[in-house]
């Protein structure tokens, strides 16, 4: 279980507890913060190299500019419903990631819940199939729970590929556009989950694709994950994934 | 395995039947554990559930140490409990122990009743990829003792223990199997690890989406790969169990195998809405489809043709057949003004031809009539089973009940008068079908079940997982 919403019952008697209860807690003792080591960013993440970066051998996209994250808490990720991501992360709703190719290091100002934050872009390469935001959060000691990420990276195609399917899995909901269109949405308090989602049948025109992602998520570790898959349900491999 | 079709046939006796009776309530269940005549199963916060017979269930259960999660095996003689304390994001944190604890009984009543110290067996780090909650044992065919332990946060990991101290196998280092769930089970069957966990949101009551899934191995290392091959360190899960009518959230796997074909599954739902949206103890059959575990159904109750899975044969009073007086039909010189539907035959049309008495019963071949319709009832106020109440069996619309007889054969009485031989446990078998079985026969202490002697001739015989002889379905009709 995880103690991330109102109290259960216990045993036996149908009441609700406080969630932080001497029963639950046993002998656990909090840690001083100032003892605790959280895990570095490099064990997820390294600087983009100047070598070209295809998918991996599973066909996943590991080459990415990821904003800073920005607080918006939610009491549960059940919230985030259809209609509420549509409402709140939409290209209307922050401009501010829209309309111009961000690089490593631009900053934005982007209004939040605490007025305008001025958060930075990142080009990072992920060392695991799937992009550990939440570890970028913590790497850069920014916020981890209640907060939304965005990603951008740009797919070189060597050719026109019809009838490709963008696969992907967040935890929690996500939206996904390729070259400012949205082709997939996933809602409700998700886990990352391999080939979760797929966008109808589209087209990766020959050159460059930009790819966006936003990911909301309350309580729990984010990530994402995602590659194209061809018609046959097979990866597609033959791709240049880019920054710029 | 066949397709079993369980529909109500002529009146719908729409029940809401509880997960469970008494007062269940529980959160992240330990498997159920079986110690001198009653059944136990632990949870989060303080002790756990005792149940006599399985059905109706009542707190009184006692584990030291707090804690979430707990899970619970028999290891010889003895009952080793692990649970875990800290972590789960308690306090923003995920650092915690997992711990070990023995006990030679767990009837709390008993002189023998009394935990050893515990011991640390696995832990995480405040901010590690892992969050150490949730364990839970499985005792391998070979003898090794491993535990899974984690949560949604990070990895799920496998460790050895010593199955004689429930200690650490000193130098054994944690293997990651999962990621993305929690609340995980490790079970064995027919060359398979199964790792079953839950995904979705817990905790929120009716909104709670906590849904149960499974990844196999060959090796109980991993990799647990979903029906579709993908691994669960991606992810990857198979369901097994979501929400079911007015029960939301199941989460905790737990397997509990009564006898060969004969399996339950436990489960907390995160909301009962029976009993108050409520996290309440759920017991399921637990069927196995090409080697995937699959949950079964709570049997409800309504009117069913009984068949036999020997022959396909359906249980029937052994009175006259009545012919209908819609006579022969031929399909030349039909006009087709005269054409009107006909009404089947009736209760009222021949209960009267019936005697009055014990009437037995056999097996023919199904034809809709009102000596072959049975309605079958919960008796709530007796004892039950594993997971369900005992029903009376009963042919529709009378109070004609069948009845298990002291020559090892079946019978019907007129009425329902509660005895042990008119009581009938009827169980989800592995494969989908169905056993049916007396809570006592008359003058033995042996347990029969309802059996196809031949085709046309049911009878009481010990239970054969093998034999079609001993299942039988509850068929819908169109």
């Amino acid at each position: 279980m995880c103690f991330t919403m109102s109290g259960y019952a216990q045993t036996g008697q149908p009441r609700k507890i406080p969630k932080h209860t001497d029963q639950m807690m046993g002998f656990y003792q909090k840690p001083d913060p100032k003892n605790v080591k959280h895990p570095d960013l490099t064990e997820y993440f390294s600087p983009v190299s100047s070598s070209v970066m295809k998918p991996d051998d599973n066909g996943f996209i590991r080459r990415w500019l990821l904003l800073e994250p920005f607080k918006k808490p939610n009491r549960s990720n059940v919230v985030f419903v259809d209609s509420y991501l549509k409402a709140n992360l939409s290209q209307s709703s922050y401009p501010e990631v829209w309309g111009y190719q961000p690089s490593d290091g631009q900053k934005v100002k982007i209004r939040t819940n605490k007025g305008k934050e001025t958060l930075r872009w990142h080009a990072f390469d992920s060392k695991l199939f799937n992009v550990k935001l939440f570890r970028f959060a913590s790497g850069l000691n920014k916020n981890k729970y209640g907060v939304v990420f965005w990603g951008y990276t740009v797919i070189n195609a060597p050719e026109e590929m019809h009838d490709v399917r963008l696969a992907a899995g967040s935890n929690g909901a996500s939206c996904w556009w390729l070259n400012n269109s949205e082709v997939l949405m996933l809602s409700g308090d998700r886990r990352m989950v391999m080939d979760d989602g797929m966008s109808h049948r589209i087209t990766l025109k020959k050159g460059k694709n930009t790819l966006r992602f936003a990911v909301i998520n309350g309580p729990g570790m984010s990530d994402i994950c995602v590659r194209f898959l061809n018609d046959n349900g097979e990866p597609v491999k033959n791709l240049i994934i880019t920054t710029k | 395995m066949k397709k079993i079709y369980i529909t109500i046939l002529l009146s719908a006796f729409v029940l809401n039947m509880k997960a469970q009776v008494g007062t269940p309530f529980i959160h992240d269940p330990s498997t159920i554990a079986y110690c001198d005549g009653k059944y136990y199963v632990f949870g989060t916060g303080e002790g756990g559930l005792i149940s006599e017979d399985g059905w109706h269930w009542h707190g009184g259960a006692v584990r030291p140490g707090g804690g979430v999660a707990p899970d619970v095996m028999k290891i010889g003689d003895r009952y080793l409990v692990v649970y875990s304390v800290g972590g789960g994001g308690l306090a923003g944190g995920h650092a915690s122990n997992v711990m070990t604890i023995w006990n030679k009984t767990l009837d709390p009543g008993s002189p023998d009743f009394k935990y050893s110290d515990p011991v640390k067996v696995a832990n995480s780090d405040y901010d590690e990829d892992c969050d150490a909650i949730d364990p839970s044992l499985l005792m391998a065919p070979d003898g090794r003792l491993w535990l899974s332990y984690g949560t949604y946060f990070g990895f799920i990991r496998l460790v050895e223990l010593d199955p004689k101290t429930g200690k650490r196998m000193e130098g054994n280092k944690p293997v990651n199997i999962a990621i993305d769930c929690e609340a995980t089970d490790l079970i064995y069957r027919n060359g398979w690890y199964y790792l079953l966990g839950t995904h979705g949101t817990c905790c929120d009551g009716p909104n709670s989406t906590y849904n149960i899934v499974v990844g196999r191995s060959r090796q109980v290392t991993g990799p647990y790969l979903d029906n579709v091959g993908r691994d669960m360190l991606k992810g990857g899960g198979k369901m097994v169990l979501s929400a079911r009518k007015n029960k939301i959230g199941p989460g905790h796997f737990g397997r509990f195998v009564e006898e060969e074909g004969v399996e339950k599954m436990s489960c907390h739902y995160e909301a009962d809405f029976q009993q108050g949206g409520y996290s309440v103890l759920g017991i399921l059959p637990l069927l196995w489809k090409n080697d995937w575990p699959v949950a079964g159904k709570q049997f409800q109750e309504g009117t069913y043709e009984i068949a036999s899975e020997r022959r396909g044969y359906s249980l029937e009073l052994a009175v006259d057949f009545v012919r209908m007086e819609a006579g022969f039909r031929f399909w030349r010189k039909i006009d087709e003004n005269t054409i009107k539907p006909i009404d089947n035959q009736r209760l009222d049309e021949v209960e009267s031809s019936w005697p009055k008495g014990k009437i037995s019963v056999r097996t023919s071949d199904y034809m809709d009539r009102p000596n072959q319709r049975w309605t079958i009832t919960a008796v709530n106020d007796s004892v039950g089973t594993l997971g369900a109440p005992y029903y009376k069996i009963q042919i529709a619309g009378t109070q004609r009940t069948l009845t298990a007889t002291a020559d090892k054969e079946l019978t019907t009485e007129a009425s329902f008068s509660g005895k042990a031989e008119q009581l009938w446990q009827i169980d989800q078998l592995t494969d989908g079908t169905y056993r049916i079985m007396p809570k006592a026969v008359p003058g033995t202490r042996e347990r029969l079940v309802l059996y196809s002697a031949g085709d046309s001739t049911p009878t009481l015989a010990p239970f054969d997982m093998k034999s079609d002889n001993s299942k039988w379905e509850f068929l819908e009709k169109e």
